[in-house]
């Protein structure tokens, strides 16, 4: 028979006598089937700790059954979460207590708290003793505290302390290590021990480096000085080309294609007056330019403290570091604008307009349009009407007469100016290119060069293109309102003179639109086309066929003189240093004259440069197609939007003006200043980039880079705001 | 004055900047209706029949004169509300 006899454990206080404790009966239940169950007479035992309250459940359930239910938990929350040591987050944690009798339960309770990762925490048998212990932790708590507390402060003091100096330190790094990175780059020079450094650096700032070099050896106090001394070499030096903080911009802007070949013209004191010009003639809105002028003038004016910022917003830093150029192509757009006479889509009559209207009421009640007349004596009408003439006689001063804005056919008209315009200012900027690529010739003394490209290309430019624009401006001075039915076509004049074609002065059928504009056209036109054909067969043949001549008659002196191998060297010296004029390198050594390729060469510079004049005069009409468009846009947000509060009759209509008048100004600057802008400052420069340097850049360079700490430091902050 | 911020530093910046162009731009479109510009003839709010009576243009020239003035008069008010919310915004920023 088995004597169970389970205590009342539920009510089992830990403030109980210690007798009662141990001296309990307890019988255990033990379901072992091997041998006799034994009364046991013992006493309990217990273990307390803390654990996890996650892994209570589970705890509970593993002891129960590892010890066959022979064991007491008992449990309660912690309220307060502690901080773990190791991750240092918040944890809810449960305090235990574990009543367990004989040595085998309580090895088997320690291993399954060691397994749950319980902290165990020893427990004194008498309260007084438990009383002492609590006192005693709290203290080593309240001190702990105050430790912890202090070790806070003096870290937060030591870190604000070094948090002063720590910019300053990494300046130094970066410094220190731009000039080891540098110091890496010299020679040593094992005999001698010193250091060597090949370097390039301005022929014209001798006297400041040999200055500096004094100054360092004063410095650090050494008695031997440092030596410059020039040398001579084969390599191609870098490009250096001096600018100010307004120039920078626009040879930048040229840099981005291309950095200038040692030594040749460099377009970019060119550019900063076509780039914003050719700007103004895509952008040609005054009050879209006085926008764009407060805008850049903003910039300009606050420069300093803008520079202070450093801010690193990539578009930001884009648009401050064109700020001149923004600038300066808003003062050209405020002069284009008052040539187009375009102001928000509205035109402005300073001067008086030319144009008159004489019509009576009755004659404007029945006719939905009527034209003006621009004859200098009257005009005759339908039915044989003599209308009198609505034109002054002597033209608006400056720019478009305004009354073009309210007539009906002013696209018409602005479209035939404008695409001639456009003509004559490309072909203009394409013979300033080609004249510039004389300098380059001179100062590379290529004599050759001048006759075999220089000349031919002048008078194939010229010939055909630079006719079209005097024909052009002939045009416009000779045929006024009176006979402007018999003004000729341009473009068909252009295509009847590559084909020959030419009408009969005698036959009275034809129209006189299609009479000659000057009696000596025939002769004048076919003469201009046998010249354009010969000077493209002397840009195609003359050079490689000089060069060609010119290398067997140095090969026969070689060959007769063998002597004297001077010559030789001094001219393929020469070739080492000079660029070639045309676009494509020649290769430096004369010895190996490859006539094959050097006529493939020419062949190609000759297509390019014939094909080009074509195609790059009608890419200048880009010119024309985003001025239009600029125009019309601003008209469509003019009458779509600000038009609807206008329209509103009654004192309501300040309202829907008020109301509407903010998103015309939010959509003009967004379409028509941002991307208007953006679409043609790309186009212009295009425009620079291909079709001006093609005639006469070459742009295979290299930047000359100066060690500079300024952008060492630049670089290293923006890196580091990258990371960051 | 309001003394809370509704807006904050780029919306007020933006308000009194258009603001100050509204009234700008509205004052010179105020006088140029009212001296009857013919430029704006197609910014009347009048129909097409009533062209014939020139009086009841110049009417229309006038009402639409007067509504860009009042108008410029509501964007002084906008003005001085976005100003002053631009120099709460600047106070703010100061007071970490």
């Amino acid at each position: 028979m088995v004597q169970i006899g389970v205590p009342q454990l539920e009510d089992y206080e830990l403030n109980r006598e210690p007798s009662a404790n141990s001296e309990m009966q307890l019988v255990s239940s033990s379901l072992d089937a091997s041998g006799p169950t034994r009364a046991v007479e013992g006493h309990f035992g217990f273990v307390s700790g803390v654990i996890l309250r996650e892994r209570l459940s589970s705890f509970e359930r593993v002891l129960w059954r590892a010890c066959r239910g022979n064991i007491y938990l008992k449990f309660a929350d912690i309220d307060t979460p502690l901080e773990d040591p190791v991750t240092g987050d918040q944890v809810n944690k449960c305090v235990f207590i574990i009543l367990f009798q004989g040595e085998q339960l309580k090895s088997r309770v320690k291993k399954i708290c060691e397994g749950f990762r319980a902290t165990l925490y020893p427990c004194p048998d008498s309260p007084a003793e438990r009383r002492e212990m609590a006192i005693g932790v709290m203290t080593r708590i309240e001190d702990l505290n105050i430790v912890l507390s202090q070790t806070q402060d003096h870290r937060h003091r030591v870190l604000v302390a070094a948090a002063k100096n720590i910019n300053v330190w990494f300046v130094k790094v970066q410094k220190i290590k731009a000039i080891y990175h540098a110091l890496n780059l010299f020679n040593l020079d094992v005999t001698r021990k010193c250091l060597i450094a090949e370097c390039w650096f301005p022929a014209d700032e001798v006297e400041r480096v040999n200055g500096a070099l004094r100054r360092g050896t004063e410095k650090s106090g050494i008695d031997a000085p440092s030596i410059l001394s020039q040398t001579v070499t084969m390599a191609n030096p870098p490009t250096y080309n001096r600018t100010n903080k307004f120039t920078s911009a626009f040879q930048s802007l040229v840099d981005a294609y291309g950095v200038a070949s040692y030594r040749e013209v460099n377009p970019a004191p060119f550019t900063i007056i076509s780039f914003p010009f050719l700007f103004a003639v895509m952008f040609g809105d005054t009050g879209h330019a006085m926008l764009m002028l407060v805008f850049a003038a903003w910039m300009v004016i606050k420069e300093k403290s803008l520079l202070a910022q450093k801010s690193t917003n990539e578009i930001w830093n884009t648009f401050f570091g064109g700020r001149y150029i923004i600038l300066l192509m808003a003062l050209f757009s405020i002069y284009t604008g008052l040539i187009y006479n375009d102001f928000y889509s509205k035109s402005v009559n300073l001067f008086g307009t030319a144009w008159h209207s004489n019509y009576t009421k009755d004659v404007l009640v029945a006719n939905k349009q009527l034209q003006m007349c621009p004859n200098k004596n009257n005009c005759v009408g339908p039915n044989n009407k003599v209308i009198p003439t609505n034109y002054r006689g002597y033209p608006y001063p400056l720019g478009m007469d305004p009354i073009w804005m309210i007539s009906v056919n002013m696209i018409t008209y602005s479209n035939s100016f404008k695409m001639k315009m456009s003509v004559i200012i490309g072909v203009c900027q394409m013979l300033f290119g080609v004249i510039l690529s004389i300098f380059n010739h001179r100062y590379f003394k290529q004599p050759l060069n001048v006759f075999a490209e220089f000349i031919p290309q002048l008078i194939f430019l010229n010939g055909i293109f630079g006719y079209l624009c005097v024909l052009i401006i002939a045009k416009w001075i000779s045929w006024a309102g009176d006979d402007a039915a018999c003004a000729p076509s341009l473009l068909l004049g252009l295509i009847n003179m590559f084909l020959f074609k030419y009408v009969d002065e005698k036959d009275s059928s034809i129209s006189c639109s299609q009479k000659l504009m000057f009696p000596a056209q025939k002769s004048l036109q076919t003469a201009l086309v046998f010249l354009a054909v010969i000077s493209a067969l002397v840009l195609l043949l003359l050079k490689p066929l000089v060069l060609n001549y010119q290398h067997k008659k140095k090969l026969r002196q070689a060959a007769t003189a063998s002597q004297q191998p001077g010559p030789c060297i001094e001219s393929s010296a020469e070739d080492h240093l000079t660029p070639s004029g045309g676009g494509h390198g020649e290769k430096g050594d004369e010895d190996e004259f490859d006539f094959g390729e050097m006529f493939v060469h020419q062949c190609i510079h000759t297509i390019e440069f014939c094909l080009g004049c074509v195609s790059h005069t009608a890419s200048y009409l880009r010119l024309w197609a985003l001025s239009l468009a600029h125009g019309q846009l601003s008209e469509v947000l003019w009458t779509m939007i600000l038009r609807m509060g206008f329209s509103v009759n009654g004192l309501f209509g300040s309202v829907m003006i008020f109301a509407v008048f903010a998103p015309w100004l939010m959509l003009t600057i967004g379409i028509l200043l941002v991307m208007e802008g953006l679409s043609a400052f790309l186009h212009t420069l295009r425009l620079h980039w291909v079709e001006f340097q093609s005639k006469f850049y070459i742009g295979d360079g290299e930047a000359f880079i100066p060690f500079s700490f300024d952008d060492i430091l630049d670089q290293a902050e923006a890196s580091n705001h990258e990371v960051r | 004055m309001v003394s809370c911020r509704i807006c904050g530093p780029k919306l007020s910046i933006c308000c009194t900047l258009t603001s100050l162009w509204g009234i700008i731009m509205l004052s010179i479109l105020g006088v140029l209706f009212y001296v009857r510009s013919p430029n704006l003839v197609e910014d009347l709010p009048i129909k097409e029949e009533d062209f014939e009576d020139y009086d009841k243009v110049i009417e229309a020239y006038h009402t639409n004169a007067y509504n860009c003035w009042i108008a410029a008069g509501l964007y002084v008010v906008t003005l001085a509300f976005s100003a002053v919310q631009f120099k709460l915004n600047n106070q703010a920023s100061y007071t970490v």
